[in-house]
């Protein structure tokens, strides 16, 4: 396509290309809203071959980005899952062409709150509330312009792993084999609470400004920071923490008897958050969390109590199915994973699942669980 | 061929007696030997569900589907009929209520392979008559402390169980050591059974 333009060609063994693509189309929504002008940020590594069989896209989570296995451009950290994606690993960039783009409503290129709307201003509130479907048809569409017709897989932890099961369902014909990590069928509603809590902190900050702070020179970077920070404890473990942090005080064995970070653990929330406003935009967090918390794979499928309902969201699917969890998973427990190949069994798809045991909570879908990279390599082997 | 290739007897007579292309559930799958040799050998459509993960994950690096799951819990997640054949080996006495877990096969699968450790085999009666002691043999290797064998039975119960539930036999295969033997003493001479069932009325 002569609107996909390399902005970043590196010259590594991954062969990784940072593009951008332009829709040629406005892009129609789940809200009943259309977007003019959509443009996508993503970055591919290895090549399509003749065949066009070998692509792989792979879905990013909440706050992540194209940036899977090249350095951050803001934070110069590896790419969010360079331990997986590359020559030899298990999504192999040698065998593999792989896509991730950055989902609509982010702020790493792709178009979100912070972009500008066709009247020259920032969209700010005036962005229309997306949902997960919204994030795969644009790119359903970007597949489309790189001459991708169908998918040899499709991967996604967490948020990236509902994109996964939304392409299966609705675009039933792409992929091929669907590979879901740390995720779920329908937002669990532990977690639509934690994210309204995230969405609170930032719209308490008054610089937040009714969300029309994009072009003020200000921003909400404490609310932002503090949905970080809750956010954060969501995806470590109780075991992670202890180990990490215990009750350690940050200096020696003195407290403060004030507010200060005395706790290592309130010192290292208070990095985390702090980092983030550096890197993310506070209206996208907004957009991306309330997508999240829509979700709900069998909507429109009978009554919401009705247990055959997801399993009729997946009649019709044509492809294999591999779903892990994690046993110190909270945020996403095993039995969302296991709801999940229940109802892909009772819809007679091909479905494998497995509980891993891994100490890092949610996150260990991106930490080094080599129990994972051996179902990866496998599922993708054949 | 590794030796993993190499089908238990039990699984060698399941593997051949399952008609070709058949869809099959392999509960209590291992590490997915005997669905690797329906889907290659017999053009099957097959599916397995297992307790230990890291099972599950050789199943899946063989290209194979299966599901980390209880076949005392699971099994009433799949629908009836869906598959043609559901098959239990060597697991029925490791569950909690073997009858329930039988009745699970029939109504999934159309048909049923049952295979299980025969306990009325001699060496067994000879131990517990003459030692007074749980028997240990070569087929029953642990101590009663630590076997997962919670429910042992023997080819004459397993007989009568079926009879009492309707539940038509289409099949019997008696094995001693790797070699089959007549149905006539198997209650004696048997090692492992291999029964093929069929529901009453399907």
């Amino acid at each position: 396509m002569s609107d996909t333009s390399a902005i970043l060609p590196i010259e590594t063994p991954l062969n990784a290309v940072g593009a951008t693509y332009d829709l040629d189309q406005p892009l129609e929504l789940d809200g009943g809203q259309v977007l003019h002008g959509v443009r996508i940020a993503y970055e591919t590594y290895g090549t399509l071959n003749e065949a066009r069989d070998n692509a792989i896209l792979v879905c990013h989570a909440t706050t992540g980005d194209q940036h899977l296995a090249t350095p951050h451009p803001i934070t110069g950290k590896p790419g969010w899952w360079s331990r997986m994606v590359g020559p030899g690993l298990p999504i192999d960039t040698d065998r593999f062409y792989v896509i991730c783009p950055n989902v609509l409503g982010s702020c790493m290129g792709t178009t979100g709150p912070g972009s500008l709307a066709p009247d020259g201003l920032p969209y700010g509130p005036r962005f229309p509330v997306i949902t997960i479907r919204d994030m795969v048809r644009a790119h359903v569409l970007l597949l489309k312009a790189l001459g991708v017709e169908n998918l040899y897989a499709v991967i996604g932890g967490s948020m990236g792993g509902m994109q996964a099961l939304s392409l299966s369902v609705h675009w039933p014909d792409l992929a091929r084999r669907v590979l879901v990590l740390a995720s779920t069928a329908a937002m669990p509603v532990q977690n639509i609470a934690f994210q309204e809590l995230g969405r609170q902190a930032i719209m308490a900050d008054p610089e937040w400004q009714g969300g029309a702070y994009h072009g003020t020179g200000k921003s909400p970077d404490a609310g932002l920071a503090v949905a970080r920070m809750a956010a954060h404890i969501t995806y470590l473990s109780e075991a992670t923490l202890s180990e990490k942090f215990g009750r350690r005080l940050q200096n020696g064995q003195a407290k403060s008897f004030g507010f200060g970070a005395d706790f290592q653990v309130e010192s290292y929330l208070r990095y985390q958050g702090e980092s983030f406003t550096g890197r993310f935009d506070a209206n996208s967090y907004l957009y991306i969390t309330k997508a999240m918390s829509y979700f709900d794979l069998a909507e429109g499928h009978g009554e919401d109590d009705h247990p055959g309902r997801l399993a009729e969201a997946f009649k019709g699917v044509h492809s294999r199915f591999c779903l892990v969890s994690f046993d110190t998973d909270w945020l996403y427990p095993t039995s969302e994973s296991r709801t999940i190949a229940h109802a892909l069994n009772a819809a007679g798809a091909p479905v494998s699942f497995m509980e891993l045991s891994a100490p890092f909570g949610h996150d260990s879908f991106l930490l080094d669980v080599p129990a994972l990279d051996r179902v990866i390599e496998g599922f993708l082997l054949r | 061929m590794s030796s993993s290739d190499v089908l238990r007897p039990d699984l060698a007579v399941i593997a051949q007696n399952v008609a070709p292309g058949a869809r099959v559930l392999d509960v209590g799958c291992g590490d997915g030997t005997l669905m690797a040799a329906l889907r290659d050998g017999r053009d099957c459509d097959a599916r397995g569900l297992e307790l230990e993960p890291a099972n599950v994950a050789a199943c899946v690096a063989r290209g194979l589907s299966a599901i980390q799951g209880d076949a005392d819990t699971d099994l009433s997640f799949y629908p009836d009929d869906s598959f043609d054949y559901a098959i239990l080996s060597q697991t029925l006495q490791t569950t909690k209520r073997p009858d329930l877990v039988m009745e699970q096969l029939l109504r999934i699968g159309r048909r049923a392979f049952v295979s299980f450790p025969n306990f009325a085999h001699w060496r067994v009666r000879l131990s517990l008559l003459w030692g007074g002691r749980m028997p240990v043999t070569r087929l029953l290797p642990v101590a009663w402390y630590e076997t997962p064998n919670i429910h042992h039975l023997t080819v004459a119960d397993f007989r009568d169980f079926v009879g009492s539930r309707g539940i038509a036999v289409e099949g019997a295969w008696f094995l001693e050591g790797d070699a089959l033997t007549g149905a006539a003493a198997a209650n004696w001479r048997a090692e492992h059974a291999v029964f093929l069932l069929k529901r009453h009325g399907a």
